[in-house]
């Protein structure tokens, strides 16, 4: 190409720099594919069994529609209590995360929590909540009320930070206190966003109560684990068919529960 | 003065009680509050708590935890190759996932999509894909293709295929139209429309999303194990079915170790290309 000639900007400091990054994404690709170590046969073989699984799939079996009811109230249960519960002790804990309002002891005390929640994924901490209460949706709940703490804090705990400073000087000015000013300058600004999280936040744990009963602790999830153990491919095509539904359903009734409040 | 001040009264008795809402919607916010008392009531009666292993439960999880730590670091030699393939479960999935998705997003964004059939085909087959978990999706495909990464790694692409295209579709549908219609004006067919005038635009945002699922799945990928779909979640459901806490508490560790790494990775390239 000519000297001087215009070339499109790149992230890139020099083009060398771009051509060693692709080629090393490439050769991790490749590494990825290598030590995969796919058995073709035994891929062959669960293909040719697509056919029968489908086959016996449909049509989906609303039969014992009596355990998928169950089910689906104990998720709905799960996610419920879980949010409530969320919520209540998530507000202190997003204060106490938030940078612009509270001692940086406090902070990192209330970021410390924050992280601890969100480390381990869902399944895990239904785990650990299993050992501890034994099985059930109990177990479930609690999980759930734990990712509230990573999820909805983080997030409320955001809005805090980002509050306009104006309305907290305004009140500081009156002479009020800490509490005051909480609760008259910081509060009314957060309390759409409050409303709007938790009903996100239920929304979310309604799609995680549909797989923490793969580890015991209760909701659709166990009725479809225990189908696909029994090789009852209709019933769970039909339990996935209904996940599907309240699933959307949720996110339907949170979107629009969500546009009214903003 | 006395007809002046019976008219004030007046005046005050209707119009300075000043209230924020009607009598009926007072009415429908006690209602929707009520509603929602019962519904954590009905949700909380649901749980069937049994008090006496709420009251056992400090003590269990305090045996969890003593049983845990030390972790039995002896046991990190046969870590690697579960890792390895819990990464390659991760990067291939994610690899597919942005290779399915590119398709379904041109069809879900409203300025590219052909017609309003096909538009509501990206948006069922997004909406499917993100309502199902990568847990369920492996589940399915275990028995699809057999336990191992292969059936790992196509729950997660197919799981992802909803997420990655939404905000591929997104992005598409934030496009500048003035490049398109310059690029349009200089003469070039709709192949170069795509490549000079839409490409360049929607490529920071392509390779932020890419960067952001592969940490997702990177994460998701720690626990398909549980239900046999390759990776380190198999090595620690073995260990929890074993009781070999100790074994579980390495792993524990292990998982987060690379979590936080693949996160602080992600975090640094996106902050990078966006």
């Amino acid at each position: 190409m000519r000297a001087g000639a215009w070339r499109p900007p790149s992230p890139f400091p020099a083009p060398w720099v771009g051509t060693v990054l692709w080629l090393a994404l490439a050769a991790f690709l490749a590494w990825n594919v290598w030590s995969l170590q796919v058995d073709p046969a035994r891929v062959a073989r669960g293909l040719s069994r697509i056919g029968i699984v489908f086959g016996r799939a449909f049509p989906p079996e609303f039969g014992q529609w009596s355990l998928l009811v169950e089910g689906v109230v104990e998720s709905l249960q799960m996610a419920t209590l879980s949010t409530a519960l969320g919520v209540v002790l998530g507000i202190p804990i997003a204060v106490m995360a938030a940078r612009n309002i509270v001692p940086s002891p406090v902070y990192v005390t209330g970021r410390g929590i924050i992280t601890l929640a969100r480390t381990f994924h869902e399944i895990i901490v239904a785990i650990i909540f299993v050992k501890a209460v034994g099985f059930g949706p109990f177990a479930g709940m609690l999980t759930l009320t734990v990712n509230s703490l990573g999820f909805f804090s983080k997030l409320l705990a955001e809005q805090v930070e980002n509050i306009d400073r104006g309305q907290v000087e305004a009140v500081r000015a009156t002479g009020a206190g800490r509490g005051g000013v909480l609760l008259f300058a910081v509060v009314p600004q957060v309390l759409p966003r409050i409303i709007g999280l938790t009903v996100y936040q239920w929304d979310i744990h309604l799609r995680q109560s549909t797989i923490i009963g793969i580890v015991g602790a209760g909701g659709i999830g166990t009725t479809l684990y225990n189908s696909f153990a029994r090789y009852d491919f209709d019933f769970s095509l039909a339990i996935l068919l209904v996940i599907v539904a309240i699933v959307l359903l949720g996110e339907a009734v949170s979107a629009v529960a969500r546009k009214h409040i903003d | 003065m006395g007809e002046l001040g019976q008219g004030s009264r007046l005046m005050a008795e209707t119009f300075t009680t000043w209230r924020r809402f009607t009598p009926a919607q007072s009415a429908l916010r006690f209602a929707g509050r009520l509603a929602l008392v019962v519904a954590v009531a009905w949700s909380a009666a649901g749980m069937g708590i049994r008090w006496e292993f709420i009251a056992d439960s400090p003590a269990q999880v305090a045996d969890l935890f003593r049983r845990m730590f030390p972790p039995d670091w002896g046991f990190t030699g046969e870590l690697v190759s579960p890792l390895v393939q819990t990464i390659n479960i991760a990067t291939l999935g994610t690899v597919a996932a942005v290779l399915l998705s590119v398709p379904v997003a041109f069809l879900a964004a409203r300025n590219t999509t052909f017609n309003r059939g096909t538009y509501a085909l990206g948006r069922v087959m997004m909406s499917v894909s993100r309502s199902v978990d990568s847990l369920i999706w492996a589940l399915i495909f275990t028995i699809v293709v057999g336990p191992g990464s292969l059936a790992g790694a196509l729950a997660l692409a197919v799981r992802s295929i909803g997420f990655v295209s939404k905000l591929f579709a997104e992005g598409i549908e934030e496009i500048d139209r003035g490049q398109v219609e310059a690029v349009t004006a200089t003469g070039a067919g709709r192949l170069a429309v795509l490549v000079f005038g839409i490409v360049p635009q929607i490529r920071p945002v392509f390779a932020g999303v890419c960067i952001y699922r592969w940490d997702i799945n990177i994460r998701e990928s720690t626990v398909l194990g549980i239900v046999g779909a390759g990776g380190i979640g198999f090595v620690l459901n073995n260990a929890i079915l074993g009781l070999e806490w100790s074994r579980v508490g390495l792993i524990l560790v292990v998982i987060l170790g690379v979590v936080a790494v693949s996160e602080a990775l992600s975090a640094t390239v996106r902050k990078r290309v966006t």
